[in-house]
């Protein structure tokens, strides 16, 4: 039976409505304004401002100051570019391993006797509760030239390797940091599965690569998908492990936000890499946020 | 027939494991090293525990993380809660694509987007930033997996108990509050504890919106992490995982304890 539906139910939503309208939605039509102000000598570090106090003739003239002069810029400077292309590829080749090391992983699980399954689910959520900035600190002691893995090299008689301030290290970071993001889904999808849809692939004379590659991955692809899109999109934001595992020479748009934020103080110039990497992530935000919706819908 | 793991599934556990867990077990251990060293083994010591406590700033962040950590949680479990319902109790509603859109956005957005947007928010209205902007910010980025966590669980909960107290004469905030929350409180537990932890986690917005005497423990850890590798952060860490490995642990035995309830009744 379903009740008649009364104005009043949607008022659950007002609350954390509002909030996020105020806290989520507003701050983003802020960064877009500040992209487009100058950078002044002055706190906060920026012109024009709005006055309210001067009524309309105050919003003419903080209309004509606004122009395009810090995406300009960004188009002149190369290393803005740079960075972007370099972020891109960053999160894409990690998420191309992560799925590598994840699918596995996720399979074997799904696999397992449901005990051991609630096990190891419980192990690859466990290191996703302890702190992500000192999970990545571990990485340092392990990494650094004159570090534990070096250690362990130089005992067993082999050569030191260099995967500290560069590319890989970088990687490694990224793939340990969002492992449990790209297990997860894929599990869930995995452990779902239609036990007879197996059978009946074996019983149809498929081995098991086979019954694998033409029944259980295609039937995956919603979790891939899923995976792919919750690692990627913050990964091409990330900052903490290009920062301190990747050294100086490596670029990635959130450590430039941070950058010219902190470092600059170019307000505006922060704001429109911000406004530039948002762009970039709209359409997988949507796709994702798509996926999962339906996916509660189904449930 | 379920095939069991294959040898190829069981080596790609272990390594996965081994690769997850190997790095906070190293860190552990040498939080115990009385050497400064990091590959030089001292010998067992708790010194860098006692340097630990003697640190004021490091106290002082510690106790900032927590009352940012407590009250965030709890606006953000409160609000969380209330979209929750939204979601999966109202079905069309004006507004609703957008809204579902700011739940699931701040999930996935870069840290570094949500605290600039924050940042400008604050120096906008002219709020003095410190310990309340972070508490504001962390709320809002923690309530929105509140609410999936809850929704999760509001989902495959028969609504028709709620509906039978209805029946009987309840208002609707009474059906909820005797019938649907007692059946919601685990997951409302757990999305708690994930506001918390995520809190607790945050370097980056609580870099952005704190400001004089509003450090938090990750700010007060990568100023130092920045100066190289430190024993006392090793001490810190290991404090840290502890606890939170021992909260969720609990959590876990508690809700196995329930469901073999559930199945036995």
């Amino acid at each position: 039976m379903t009740r008649p539906r009364t104005p009043r139910r949607g008022l659950a939503a007002l609350a954390p409505f509002l909030w996020l309208a105020a806290f989520f939605l507003f701050p983003f039509v802020l960064v877009a304004k500040l992209s487009l102000s100058d950078i002044a000598l002055a706190i906060p570090p920026y012109a024009p401002r709005l006055d309210p106090s001067e009524g309309l003739a105050g919003l003419a003239t903080f209309a004509r100051g606004l122009d395009f002069d810090a995406y300009r810029h960004m188009i002149e400077d190369g290393v803005y570019a740079a960075s972007y292309l370099s972020s891109l590829k960053f999160a894409a080749i990690g998420t191309g391993i992560l799925l590598l090391v994840g699918y596995p992983m996720a399979y074997g699980m799904s696999r397992c006797a449901p005990g051991m399954r609630q096990a190891l689910l419980m192990m690859v959520v466990l290191p996703f509760w302890t702190s992500f900035l000192i999970r990545i600190y571990a990485w340092i002691a392990i990494l650094k030239p004159e570090g534990l893995l070096n250690a362990l090299l130089a005992w067993l008689g082999l050569p030191p390797v260099a995967l500290m301030d560069n590319d890989p290290a970088v990687y490694i970071g990224l793939v340990y940091a969002y492992l449990p993001f790209m297990v997860l889904p894929l599990y869930s999808v995995l452990e779902r599965q239609d036990e007879s849809l197996l059978e009946a692939a074996a019983d149809l004379g498929c081995t098991r690569f086979e019954t694998f590659w033409r029944v259980t991955f295609p039937m995956s692809l919603p979790g891939v998908a899923a995976g792919a899109l919750l690692c990627f999109i913050p990964m091409v934001g990330e900052f903490v492990i290009p920062d301190l595992l990747g050294g100086s020479s490596t670029l990635m748009l959130g450590k430039t936000i941070w950058t010219e934020f902190f470092a600059n103080r170019d307000w505006p110039a922060a704001s429109a890499v911000a406004i530039i990497l948002l762009a970039t992530l709209i359409v997988p935000i949507i796709i994702y946020q798509r996926q999962q919706a339906r996916l509660l819908d189904a449930r | 027939m379920k095939r069991g793991p294959s040898p190829f599934n069981f080596a790609s556990i272990v390594l996965g494991m081994a690769f997850l867990y190997l790095p906070i077990i190293l860190l552990v251990v040498f939080s115990f090293n009385a050497s400064k060293l990091v590959t030089v083994w001292g010998g067992f010591s708790t010194r860098w525990y006692g340097a630990l406590f003697q640190d004021q700033q490091m106290l002082d962040a510690i106790g900032v993380t927590l009352r940012v950590g407590l009250v965030s949680a709890t606006v953000a479990t409160f609000l969380g809660t209330l979209a929750a319902l939204a979601l999966s109790r109202v079905g069309g509603f004006r507004g609703r694509l957008l809204f579902s859109g700011m739940i699931y956005a701040p999930l996935v957005m870069p840290e570094v987007i949500l605290g600039l947007s924050l940042l400008l928010l604050f120096v906008a209205v002219g709020a003095p930033r410190g310990i309340w902007t972070v508490t504001a910010s962390h709320a809002t980025m923690t309530m929105c997996y509140a609410a999936v966590v809850i929704q999760a669980r509001l989902v495959s909960f028969d609504k028709s108990l709620e509906e039978a107290a209805r029946d009987l004469g309840r208002t609707p905030i009474q059906a909820f509050i005797e019938v649907t929350l007692p059946n919601i409180a685990p997951a409302v537990i757990a999305a708690w504890m994930l506001a918390f932890t995520l809190s607790l986690d945050d370097l980056v917005i609580a870099s952005f919106t704190s400001g004089p005497g509003s450090t938090t423990l990750p700010m007060r850890i990568y100023s130092q992490v920045r100066l190289g590798v430190n024993p006392e952060i090793n001490a810190v860490s290991t404090l840290l995982i502890g606890l939170v490995a021992t909260g969720v642990i609990a959590a876990y035995l508690v809700q196995q304890r329930r469901r073999t309830a559930d199945t036995l009744s």
